[in-house]
């Protein structure tokens, strides 16, 4: 990588002397490394028995049941976010004033809820009962369509205003124009924005564990406590076995979402997906979104990595 | 109206312990944040692969997993007996930092080549180049993705309430055994959040207005 422009293409004295940093610094990582792993080691947490636990057909079962009750959450959620996303957004965008209002206020306020706030007070029933599995889909419907809605509007503000123009001069009405013309181009531009939001959502139903749904971190947490091998309880490998379960599952939605980016800038009709993210930079300049889409790193340098 | 003036004292304490874990985590993370984005464009290799690595695995980790770690794994394996705004702190700290780390490095990406190509040419070395020409123009534009952060952090740090650490969503379990109307205490809790969230909004405004005098 000597074609980053921060540093020279080191010469004799700095390759040596990168070299000592190099040494150094791996040194200092895995020391830290080793220390953990030491550490856990001391404590018998790499005991064949604490790990042999995944091997039985029961925990196996379980583990699967709960990657398909966090995916049926997040398959829920996911569509019915985006569905009223959109709705939002036309609402946003009306030419009546009483509907943008409502709209507005409605993003504002529950963007800046935490949605732990939400779907816990959905859970303990401010909307009359409801299942946890319910209060969840519904808490991250509300949240994750706000947001996604906010992306949207982006998307349909990048459009060319000459593309809107051009469609009413030819004739077209306003659902037509808004339907045919102005959402297909936004959803294009914003497609690795929206996946990136739902990567937020699939990380969101871990919120579940708070109000006992159960999915895959709470059954991690069941596992840990009903398994105990020999009085000790095996939470250090649940939760490595999980984690690496969830990251799997994130790295796989972020990498759909770089894929389309990197296919979307290939092809050179319509707006290209850096457009509508910077367009997200103007519209929602300090919004309370979830890190992931922020404005200023989003599309684009969200996916770089 | 009773829920909050009966119970002042604990709104209070509620408030100012989401208030200081924000605030804590959110030195945390920005100090964390701008080594690990120092990492990430520094000549050598195993702290580049490092920052890639610590980024990539903290974004795609479930905070509430964190959590689980930082409450039930490392008091019982690593550090017993600690006390559980540290871990909190830890868990926002780490998780945040990733996302500062992000929004660094695209602002370093930001400024024009030119300027550190300049900066080399007068024989400036790495940290020079960073520290003297391009972190301080970089500012410009991480402000504004880091009021978002900022604001997200305090979010997430509602999270923590409910791992029995005290802040203003930890006080809800306290005040709904009182007996108090659930939809009232969360109204209030929610307004707490708000007067947190707008104070951060605004203060970004007003330092962005600030910075965007000296271009």
């Amino acid at each position: 990588m000597s074609a980053s422009v921060l540093f020279d293409a080191p010469g004799p004295k700095a390759r040596a002397r990168n070299r000592v940093y190099s040494v150094i610094g791996s040194l200092a990582l895995l020391g830290l490394l080793g220390w953990a792993v030491y550490r856990l080691y001391n404590r018998g947490q790499f005991a064949g028995e604490l790990w042999d636990i995944f091997n039985y057909a029961g925990i196996r079962q379980n583990i699967l049941d709960a990657l398909l009750s966090t995916l049926k959450v997040f398959a829920l959620a996911g569509v019915l976010s985006l569905v009223f996303a959109v709705v939002l957004c036309v609402a946003r965008l009306s030419d009546h004033k009483p509907v943008r209002w409502v709209a507005l206020v409605f993003i504002d306020l529950f963007r800046s809820i935490p949605l732990l706030i939400t779907i816990f007070a959905l859970w303990v029933g401010i909307l009359g009962d409801m299942t946890s599995m319910w209060a969840l889909v519904l808490g991250l419907t509300i949240y994750n369509g706000c947001v996604q809605a906010e992306v949207l509007r982006a998307g349909i503000n990048a459009v060319p205003k000459g593309q809107t123009e051009a469609a009413y001069a030819l004739g077209l009405r306003k659902t037509q124009v808004t339907v045919s013309i102005l959402f297909p181009q936004a959803v294009r531009s914003m497609l690795p924005t929206i996946i990136s939001q739902l990567v937020v959502t699939l990380k969101d139903t871990s919120l579940g564990f708070m109000i006992l749904y159960p999915e895959l971190l709470y059954s991690a947490r069941l596992i840990a406590n009903n398994t105990p091998v020999g009085g000790v309880y095996p939470t250090v490998q649940t939760v490595i076995v999980f984690g690496a379960i969830y990251i799997t599952l994130c790295l796989a939605l972020a990498w759909l979402a770089k894929f389309i980016e990197r296919r979307g800038r290939r092809s050179k009709a319509g707006i290209a997906p850096a457009a509508g993210a910077k367009e997200l930079q103007e519209v929602a300049p300090s919004g309370s979104s979830d890190p992931t889409p922020a404005p200023g790193q989003g599309t684009g340098d969200v996916h770089k990595d | 109206m009773n829920v909050l003036l009966d119970n002042l004292a604990l709104f209070r304490e509620g408030f100012l312990g989401t208030l200081s874990l924000t605030a804590v985590s959110a030195v945390f993370a920005v100090v964390l944040g701008l080594v690990i984005a120092g990492f990430r464009v520094s000549p050598v290799p195993p702290l580049r692969i490092f920052g890639t690595l610590w980024v990539t695995v903290l974004r795609n980790t479930p905070l509430t997993l964190l959590f689980l770690v930082a409450f039930f794994v490392v008091p019982k394996v690593l550090f017993p007996g600690i006390n559980s705004f540290v871990l909190a702190v830890c868990a926002c700290g780490f998780y945040t930092s990733a996302f500062v780390a992000e929004a660094v490095r695209s602002g370093i990406n930001t400024v024009p080549m030119g300027q550190a190509e300049a900066a080399r040419a007068i024989g400036m070395t790495f940290t020079q180049t960073m520290r003297i020409v391009v972190l301080p123009q970089a500012t410009r534009t991480v402000v504004p993705p880091l009021s978002s952060i900022f604001i997200a952090l305090t979010k997430n740090t509602a999270i923590a309430g409910a791992f029995d650490n005290v802040d203003l969503f930890n006080i809800q379990k306290t005040l709904s055994n009182d007996g108090y109307d659930i939809a009232v205490i969360f109204i209030w809790i929610t307004i707490g959040y708000l007067i947190i969230t707008y104070a951060i909004n605004g203060l970004f405004r007003l330092l962005e207005n600030r910075l965007e005098v000296a271009r």
